[in-house]
């Protein structure tokens, strides 16, 4: 079983070389079959590793594969400078598990769904695209598999990779490129951050490893901890869309949707989540960061959900929404309520890919159209796609007793339990948001699903419902959307229902919630209460759209609070001036200056010399004798 | 006669050739001022050979005459090399039907 470990992301690695290296030979169908099978195989391996846990404590497994500490399994040294080693081995504990089971789960439906979805491009550009979805999945593995901060980071840089590349996709639009230009630039600027926390970390602690950085973390001082938790947690920014590195994510709809569905469930932008929870070692000792954590996670929650509010593009508001829930799970993780910030991130995973993907349905059917204003009753036409992205919204809004609900409630409870003013404040503003999710989510389906039809009589003729081999994916991840919160129900209702709490219990802090049992029922009716009217309100508003005006908090909403365009002012502006000032005082008239000036220097010398070498004979013998003359006066008046 | 009178005789010599050879165009011209630059050195060689105090360090009667004995060796070279030199003029006319040497900067261009 063990010596099946390494399998897991080599496969999606082999199928990304012959996916991306066969692509102008291999048929569409045998290129899906690729894409899809190396997941499909990983998925199993990872079903299977999960079944048989108990074997995974263990010691030498292969001549090459050995266990270090009780889950990390070496294979080969990475890098070794002196003392520092960094072996490339990998870590397969309970939290990696639960990671493993999410990617290679939903990125097996995403890839499923993604062939037909896709079946229209060209097939060396379906080939490719199954070769990059299968690299992102690998570097994803990678990620979570790596027992240091080094194999992390190959990965974490891989999926920023991945993202750029699948982002634009549809390169041939220069709008998509810059798309994936700023999701990149945004990557590097949190990558520089977790770079500068590894390169902290091994010199304080002398090693990049999970297990010994871990052990050393009650020893370093409590500014070395600050400093090392904010900077990973400015990487955690940059991958997971937090304030305020968040502005890429809403723009990385330019790729075809089955790639925003990978990225915002099953891979990218949970990196940091895990990598947070991970790191808890570290983070339970920083009180600073993790205040930081919690308001810089409740804030991005809210300003995304009031964007998502007033957009108008389908998968705009659905990833809006994405960073908002990203911000809950990061409010989860700054109360330390680790588990449940991992319990929503698989939670998420299922309802935001199962939303995605019926977004990809509907905008499937209506060819390409993506402006809700556009559509309205497709509820008789597409009745799949309807009734899960129902289960979707429902699952989003909390309802119970969808996922979505036992993960939501266990985040704001996960909070409230924190105590004092800072954590009590920060829990109203989850409850608002929540509510908020659930009136812009609902909106969006009543403005979507519900109503007259408002497109072109041609897509009303053609519209259709999408073929199995999308809906199927659908109702699998719908009914993972409704199940999926079973794993964790909180205690007031059944006694041991916290059965991930219990399962991840080996590698996160567990903590004890010591509210009364009526408290935490009147928080979960209070919570559900508000998601409830905010349904209704949605349905009174927007069961029947017509074209509204919007006031002038509505237009700043619309234009997204105006962040991207501060930015562009504030930063993109003054960069590139100083980079075109650079580019003319430095480049042209300094640095070119001095090379031209070289060349012409010597150009004007040999000119001059060339006078010298006339050719006339007369003049080279009159120099000779001129200068033996003056040789011989030298020689016999002037020296001593 | 003093060694002087000598001295001064191959001094108006040497020069003789050396504007010559500085002024003249003509090849041949330029070849016989070479020819009495060199001559005019052989006469200097000559007299030195014979000044009383070379006789006085070495008074033995071969005293002095490897001076002379190397005019001779610069007579046999000088020889071949006029034989060389002329050769190369005979086949300058050939080529240029001139004898004038600004002709030869050809090499310039």
């Amino acid at each position: 079983m063990k010596t099946l470990i390494f399998l897991i992301p080599l496969l999606p690695l082999i199928g990304f070389l012959i996916n991306g290296l066969g692509r102008k030979y291999l048929s569409k169908g045998m290129a899906g079959l690729i894409g899809c099978a190396s997941v499909g195989s990983s998925f199993i391996i990872s079903l299977l590793l999960y079944f048989r846990r108990e074997e995974l404590s263990g010691h030498q497994i292969t001549k090459s594969a050995r266990t270090l500490s009780e889950p990390v399994f070496r294979y080969f040294d990475f890098i070794r400078v002196d003392a520092l080693q960094i072996p490339f081995s990998f870590q397969v504990d309970q939290l990696t598990l639960v990671f493993l089971l999410i990617i290679t789960g939903v990125g097996l439906l995403i890839h499923v769904y993604s062939t037909s979805y896709m079946h229209h491009e060209k097939s060396d550009h379906f080939a490719r695209y199954f070769s990059f979805l299968n690299l992102f999945v690998f570097s994803m593995l990678l990620l979570v598999m790596g027992a240091n901060y080094v194999i992390m980071f190959i990965g974490w840089e891989g999926v920023g990779l991945c993202s750029y590349l699948l982002i634009g996709y549809w390169f041939q639009n220069i709008d998509y490129t810059k798309a994936a230009k700023k999701a990149f630039v945004m990557n590097r600027i949190g990558d520089l951050g977790f770079l500068l926390a590894v390169f902290w970390i091994i010199d304080k602690t002398g090693s990049a490893n999970y297990s010994e950085v871990f052990q050393h973390a009650n020893q370093l001082s409590a500014s070395d901890i600050t400093g090392i938790t904010l900077l990973l947690f400015v990487g955690a920014t940059g991958k997971s869309a937090q304030i305020p590195l968040y502005t890429w994510l809403p723009d990385a709809m330019a790729g075809p949707t089955p790639v925003s569905a990978l990225i915002h469930a099953a891979t990218m932008v949970t990196a940091g989540i895990y990598m947070i929870a991970r790191s808890h070692a570290l983070y339970v000792n920083a009180t600073t960061t993790n205040h930081i954590i919690a308001i810089i996670g409740v804030s991005t929650a809210l300003l995304a959900a009031t964007i998502a509010m007033k957009q108008n593009d389908i998968k705009k508001v659905l990833a809006y929404s994405t960073v908002s829930q990203l911000g809950f799970m990061f409010l989860a993780l700054g109360s330390g309520a680790y588990v449940a910030a991992v319990f929503h991130v698989m939670t998420h995973a299922f309802f935001k890919a199962l939303l995605f993907l019926g977004s990809g349905s509907v905008i499937h059917a209506l060819d390409g159209q993506q402006d809700i204003r556009l559509m309205g009753g497709l509820k008789n036409k597409l009745n799949i796609t309807y009734g899960t992205f129902l289960v979707g919204c429902l699952a989003i809004a909390g309802i119970p007793p969808l996922s979505g609900f036992f993960s939501k409630d266990s985040i704001l409870l996960g909070t409230y339990s924190n105590g004092g003013n800072l954590y009590t404040f920060l829990f109203l503003v989850g409850v608002i948001t929540s509510g908020l999710t659930a009136f812009y989510m609902f909106r969006l389906l009543f403005i979507t699903f519900h109503g007259a039809f408002r497109g072109t009589e041609e897509q009303r003729n053609h519209l259709h419902e999408s073929p199995a081999s999308m809906t199927l994916p659908l109702l699998i991840l719908a009914l993972l959307s409704v199940i999926g919160g079973f794993v964790g129900i909180p205690e007031v209702f059944i006694h041991g229902g916290e059965r991930l709490g219990a399962f991840l219990s080996p590698v996160l802090p567990v903590n004890e919630n010591h509210l009364s049992n009526v408290t935490e029922v009147a928080l979960m009716a209070f919570t559900t209460g508000i998601a409830l009217v905010a349904i209704g309100v949605a349905w009174l508003r927007y069961r029947n759209y017509r074209e509204e005006k919007t006031n002038s908090l509505g237009r700043v909403m619309e234009h997204k609070w105006y962040v991207d365009e501060l930015y562009d002012n504030m930063i993109v502006k003054p960069v590139n001036k100083l980079g075109w000032f650079a580019s003319k005082y430095f480049e042209k008239s300094g640095i070119d200056g001095m090379v031209n000036g070289v060349g012409r220097l010597v150009n004007y010398s040999s000119r001059q010399l060339r006078w010298l070498q006339s050719g006339q004979i007369g003049s080279y013998v009159l120099l000779m004798v001129i200068s033996m003359v003056m040789f011989f006066v030298f020689q016999f008046f002037l020296r001593k | 006669m003093p060694v002087n009178d000598y001295i001064f005789l191959s001094i108006t010599l040497f020069v003789i050739g050396m504007i010559g050879v500085l002024t003249r165009r003509n090849a041949i011209i330029i070849f016989m001022c070479i020819e009495l630059m060199l001559n005019a050195v052989n006469l200097l060689l000559v007299a030195f050979s014979k000044m009383p105090h070379v006789a006085q360090k070495a008074p033995t009667f071969t005293a002095g005459s490897d001076g002379q004995l190397f005019v001779f060796f610069i007579m046999v070279v000088a020889a071949a090399e006029v034989s060389v030199g002329l050769a190369i003029i005979v086949m300058l006319y050939r080529n240029t039907h001139s004898v004038d040497v600004n002709f030869l900067n050809r090499l310039k261009h």
